[in-house]
């Protein structure tokens, strides 16, 4: 699972959870994996992101390494700040782990870097 | 016309992925047949230029054969929502055999409204080959194609039976979406179950582009 997913993902359809975000993750494994570095993409993909979300998950993992805290003014001119970003959004993968609800601390397995968010039926 | 991987080259990628060993009938686990998926993403990219270099969500995504042909087809990534758990591991397994690192894989129910949260409208392109909804859960493909809807902001691919196309435009007017039947493919389904009498049973279906549009 990469950061970018866990940036979208939340535990809102939980029975009782209002806002279910973010999810905290408790990581056993993760790897670093090359990704193709598509400057374009990776600067339409920022403003979808909740960059506060993405460095306290980074930082929860001890992978953030030199990620500016806030995103740079006119970063879609600046490689240097893309290189990072797509660094922590995309090569960052949690391989195994388990994604928390930060209001109920239901647990979400994360197995071969694929997080099961499916809930019981008594959980809805 | 866009750049795009040669046609052969691709369906020889899709024809390697490995497939359901025990289909589950109530989820309508089909493959998408690699002659049929490779066209359909050649097409999406060479006529359109939705697959490169995009954010691309592939709902009920079983195996992996569409998720894989738009890893290759350079996707910016792909993100495929499955809810089963041996579709995942079996996609998890080809994904492993390519080395594709444009993929991410989520476990989740897409009949359920939830999953949307946070990714609402923020897909470029979203392919789904759904179920049909003829096996006891009637009107499945509309209700994965809503989620097409709200995770888009811009198109949306999908396979629907011939027989219902009066209806899928129906659906896609309502939602604001302008709805164009690519081709008209016959889906050559293998009898991967055991109620199936014939070897093999041709089925009519519809290659559709919808196109969000921006009052909607």
């Amino acid at each position: 699972m990469k950061l970018i997913t866990h940036n979208m993902l939340t535990s809102k359809c939980m029975k009782g959870v209002t806002v279910g975000y973010p999810l905290k993750i408790q990581a056993v494994d993760v790897k670093t994996t090359e990704v193709d570095f598509n400057p374009e993409f990776i600067s339409r993909l920022i403003p979808k992101v909740d960059w506060n979300v993405l460095c306290s998950a980074a930082e929860s993992i001890g992978y953030l390494e030199d990620l500016p805290k806030e995103v740079t003014e006119n970063y879609e001119n600046n490689v240097d700040f893309l290189k990072k970003a797509h660094r922590v959004l995309l090569e960052i993968d949690i391989i195994n782990g388990e994604l928390i609800c930060p209001e109920t601390g239901r647990k979400f397995p994360i197995n071969n870097g694929i997080p099961n968010m499916l809930l019981n039926e008594d959980e809805v | 016309m866009w750049p795009c991987m040669k046609l052969r080259h691709l369906q020889e990628l899709l024809q390697q992925i490995d497939g359901f060993d025990n289909p589950k009938v109530h989820l309508e686990q089909y493959i998408t047949p690699p002659h049929l998926a490779s066209h359909m993403l050649h097409t999406i990219q060479t006529h359109y230029g939705d697959i490169d270099g995009k954010l691309i969500a592939d709902l009920g995504s079983g195996c992996g054969g569409l998720t894989l042909g738009l890893a290759a087809l350079n996707a910016g990534l792909v993100i495929g929502f499955e809810v089963d758990q041996t579709a995942v591991e079996i996609c998890h397994s080809n994904i492993n055999d390519q080395a594709f690192s444009n993929i991410d894989i989520v476990q989740c129910d897409l009949t359920s409204n939830s999953f949307l949260s946070r990714w609402f409208k923020q897909f470029d392109t979203v392919i789904m080959n759904p179920p049909f909804g003829t096996k006891h859960n009637a009107g499945i493909d509309m209700d994965f194609l809503q989620k097409g809807f709200a995770l888009s902001h811009n198109t949306i691919y999908s396979l629907h039976k011939t027989s219902t196309r009066a209806h899928v435009l129906k659906v896609a007017k309502s939602n604001c979406v302008k709805a164009e039947v690519l081709a008209q493919l016959r889906y050559d389904l293998p009898s991967s179950y055991k109620f199936h009498k014939k070897t093999s049973v041709d089925i009519e279906v519809d290659f559709f582009r919808f196109q969000i549009l921006n009052n909607s």
